[in-house]
């Protein structure tokens, strides 16, 4: 039994990666009042090409180098449509999803065609700490891009928290007007933080398909960018709450796993459902609380003229 | 210490500002035509004008929002070529705007380092900035709390925080766009006394207000704008009230409305026990009885912030009352929804009005008949009937002298004043039969104040309307009321008749001293 649950831990934490990096990502976004419903498309594509580049040269690291640029380009692209066009971001978030997806499958079944593996990151074994009882077992033997997804949680809140250019971030997604009086360039703000979480979702994506699966298929992620969104509402737009919601997903995730894995008789279907009904219901459950999102989420600025 | 002190206050950065000629043109309107205007060291230059002669425009354009077409600003002299409030800031000038800029979630401090370079440049220095804040503070008498959340703070304190900012950010000419319009007469008067002093230091401050005693006691030189150009500039010793306002508005106006007795009618609005939660769930409204009746106007005073926004809230079905029963005509409403509230005769006519009483991406006309789009003349069955709907907004337009290109304007960019006189043209049309008046006149010119005044009156007089007029200015309520209510911690500390009140009476009894009894209405 403990052995059980160790594994299922264990494989909690390493199934948070993803759901870690895209939705702090989103957070910041949306603290400086950028939605971005697109997180899965991006994800999709910085998964591939870190894929492909992992299956031609073998280099992890130019992988994940390619799935971050790749990220950084998509977020471009959706900061310039968002706030540069001031798109109606909702609908815009939705269409850059499906280029993703489509456009990740495209390129699978054009460049790759037949479902191969890679060999990702590999688990690193922190010295002392791992040795640790039970806790050395589910934490410390994780490869580099889990401690990468855990280490973001403590930096994005210090960002946002204690420096001026998280304070900007801030005051550009509750009161444009106010920061923009004081000299704070909205543009530049929201290009940044979108920018930046376009790379995370990378990240994101990279992580499934050179860290934690090895593969690339079509529609790998189903489905985990937009949990990721959901989870910046769950968590409040704090980072802390972000890694609550995001190992309370993964350990869902690990759960229905270890019942298809061992084969126990409940239809799968319901196992696949269940993170998604977990959504749901969190989420209505959220709604009686007294949180309001950032006041100028969804709206693109115009300086009255 | 001592150091930083005289950082702080020996500022002399702006000796002489000059806008040459400005020109600034809407679509539709010329908001700014040839404009001439200039500040010197040391002086208070008010900036007079009806709701949307162009004062707001011309100081946005000295302050870097917007972009003139045409004209100079020179800044001791020298050209100035302002592209944004970052250019405005470093030349030393700062601005508090009609609407307040802050951020509400965050922190004074916070608020007064957005922006800002930190002292430990990747990291915030929101100590130190506290600190500062705390210097000038005591400076300038400017007292907050740098801890304190924006949306915890009042209105004045709000006011100061704006103040602190642009100080913090070294400017030395202040650019206050009608600093006074929220405030209450309390804080008017700690302002000022904070201003004058600045005054004294060599500070230079941009006033705008709509009121004349204010313009009078604080400024050195007037300038009166009408249809953005100006009319008269001249120093504060040549004018009186009554000039500044002819010469802002072209004719005479009358600071008396008149007010005629009339016949009483039955009781159209009472409360009964009213209790209400306020924002921060504690009590606001602690037993509140009240009647008025019909053909009646019945004056709230008391010091802002004692239960008058609650009761407002309360009474036209925004607010739940926990306790109580309110009756409209012997009817009992408590807690009914504000659509069967208007459908039952109640008019509102919301304080803060640029959240509550309009819909800032609508057009003008649309705003015009937001309440009454479902029924004739607007809507025949379930169509909208646009022939009808064009007349009655042209003729509210033009009754309430709304200042707008057209009626297919969209509300965001008219002038503050003109905002307020369509939320008052769309509620005092409906002929109401109870009318909740807060604040009507707040951020009006002295010609549609007077307009709105009589028409107070008028649909008293006329129509019986029973009104509940809650107002900071107790000249307004003094001059409309029949009998004024006293409001304190949530609590009617008496009621009483117009003429058998003095403005000393009222202000003990608005500090919280209980006059006339029990608050009971036998005082007819
Ligand atoms: N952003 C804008 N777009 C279009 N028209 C505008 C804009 N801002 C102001 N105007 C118009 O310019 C004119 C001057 O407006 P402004 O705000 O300067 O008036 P104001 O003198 O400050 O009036 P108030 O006393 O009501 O605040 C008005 O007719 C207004 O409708
Ligand atoms: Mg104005």
């Amino acid at each position: 039994m403990e052995a059980i649950i160790i594994g299922i831990a264990k494989s909690a934490i390493r199934l948070a990666t993803p759901y870690l990096y895209a939705s702090i990502g989103e957070t910041i976004g949306q603290l400086s009042g950028v939605l971005n419903l697109g997180v899965d498309g991006v994800m999709l594509m910085g998964a591939f090409s870190a894929f492909y580049t992992v299956l031609k040269t073998g280099n992890l690291w130019l992988g994940l180098l390619v799935a971050i640029v790749v990220g950084a380009i998509f977020g471009l692209l959706i900061a310039f449509i968002n706030v540069t066009l001031k798109a109606e971001q909702g609908i815009s978030g939705i269409g850059v999803y499906i280029f993703g997806l489509g456009l990740s499958s495209l390129l699978f079944s054009t460049m790759v065609g037949t479902v191969q593996t890679v060999s990702g990151f590999s688990p690193l074994s922190i010295p002392w700490l791992s040795n640790l009882p039970i806790a050395g077992e589910i934490f410390f033997h994780q490869n580099i891009l889990v401690y990468g997804a855990f280490a973001l949680i403590p930096l994005a809140w210090f960002i946002l928290n204690k420096t001026p250019l998280g304070l900007s971030i801030r005051a550009v997604g509750q009161n444009p007007e106010a920061a923009d009086s004081l000299g704070v360039s909205i543009v530049r703000i929201r290009y940044f933080t979108v920018v930046l979480g376009g790379m995370l979702s990378g990240i994101a994506g990279a992580s499934l398909s050179i860290a934690l699966l090895n593969v690339f298929q079509q529609n790998l992620t189903n489905g985990m960018g937009f949990i990721a969104v959901a989870l910046v509402y769950f968590g409040a737009w704090r980072p802390t709450t972000v890694l609550i919601g995001a190992l309370l997903f993964s350990t869902v995730n690990a759960i229905q796993i270890w019942v298809q894995v061992h084969g126990i008789n409940i239809p799968s279907d319901f196992t696949l459902m269940m993170p998604y009904i977990v959504t749901i219901v969190v989420l209505a459950a959220m709604a009686k609380r007294r949180i309001h999102p950032p006041a100028a989420l969804n709206k693109p600025f115009e300086r009255g003229e | 210490m001592k150091k930083e002190l005289s950082k702080i206050t020996n500022l002399s950065k702006v000796e002489k500002v000059e806008m040459r000629g400005i020109i600034k043109q809407f679509p539709g309107v010329l908001a700014n035509d040839r404009i001439d205007f200039d500040v010197h060291r040391g002086e208070v230059h008010t900036l007079l004008g009806e709701n949307g002669a162009g004062k707001s425009t011309l100081m946005k354009i000295l302050y870097g929002i917007y972009r003139q077409d045409k004209g100079e600003i020179y800044v001791n002299g020298k050209l100035a070529n302002l592209r944004s409030p970052l250019d405005a800031i470093r030349l030393g000038i700062g601005m508090v705007h009609q609407h307040f800029m802050l951020v509400p979630t965050l922190t004074v401090a916070e608020n007064v380092a957005l922006g800002l370079p930190s002292s430990r440049k990747y990291l915030l220095d929101l100590d130190v900035v506290s600190e500062r804040i705390k210097e000038l503070a005591k400076v300038h008498g400017l007292h907050v709390d740098p801890k304190a959340k924006i949306w915890q703070l009042s209105v004045g304190e709000q006011q100061r925080v704006e103040i602190i900012k642009i100080l913090y950010r070294g400017a030395s000419l202040l650019i206050l766009d009608e600093p006074t319009a929220v405030l209450t007469p309390q804080e008017v008067e700690e302002l000022f006394q904070v201003l004058r002093s600045m005054i004294n230091r060599g500070y230079s401050i941009v006033f705008i207000s709509h009121k004349l005693h204010e313009v009078l006691s604080l400024s050195d030189r007037v300038t009166i704008l009408r249809d953005g150009k100006v009319v008269k500039s001249l120093p504060i010793a040549e004018v009186t009230k009554e000039k500044l306002a002819r010469f802002m508005v072209g004719r005479e106006v009358l600071f008396q409305v008149e007010h005629p007795s009339v016949e009483l009618g039955k009781v159209s609005l009472a409360l009964e026990g009213i209790w209400a939660q306020g924002d921060d769930d504690l009590p606001a409204l602690r037993g509140i009885d009240l009647e008025i009746h019909s053909g009646e106007i019945l004056g709230i005073a008391g010091v802002s912030g004692n239960g008058q926004k609650e009761l407002a809230e309360v009474i036209a079905g925004l607010r739940e009352s926990t306790q109580g029963k309110v009756f409209i005509k012997g009817t009992e409403v408590t807690n009914w929804p504000p659509s069967r509230l208007l459908e039952y005769g109640l008019s509102s006519i919301p304080e803060e009005r640029m959240r509550d009483g309009t819909i800032q991406k609508f057009t003008v006309e649309e705003n015009l008949i937001l309440k009454d789009h479902l029924h004739t003349p607007y809507a025949d069955g379930i169509f909208m009937n646009f022939k009808n709907i064009a007349r009655e907004s042209e003729r509210l337009i033009s009754d309430f002298d709304i200042r707008t290109p057209s009626r297919h304007t969209s509300l965001k960019s008219l002038s503050g004043g003109n905002i307020q006189k369509l939320i008052l043209a769309r509620e005092l049309s409906r002929k109401p039969g109870v009318l909740i008046a807060s604040q009507p006149t707040r951020g009006l010119d002295v010609s549609a104040t007077e307009y709105v005044h009589r028409q107070l009156i008028e649909q008293r007089t006329k129509l019986k309307t029973a009104t509940l007029l809650i107002s900071d200015d107790l000249d307004e309520i003094l001059s409309l009321s029949d009998r004024i209510a006293v409001i304190y911690e949530g609590k009617i500390m008496g009621v009483v008749k117009r003429n058998e009140v003095s403005i000393g009476e009222l202000g003990m009894m608005m500090g919280g001293e209980k006059c006339q009894g029990d608050g009971s209405l036998d005082t007819n």
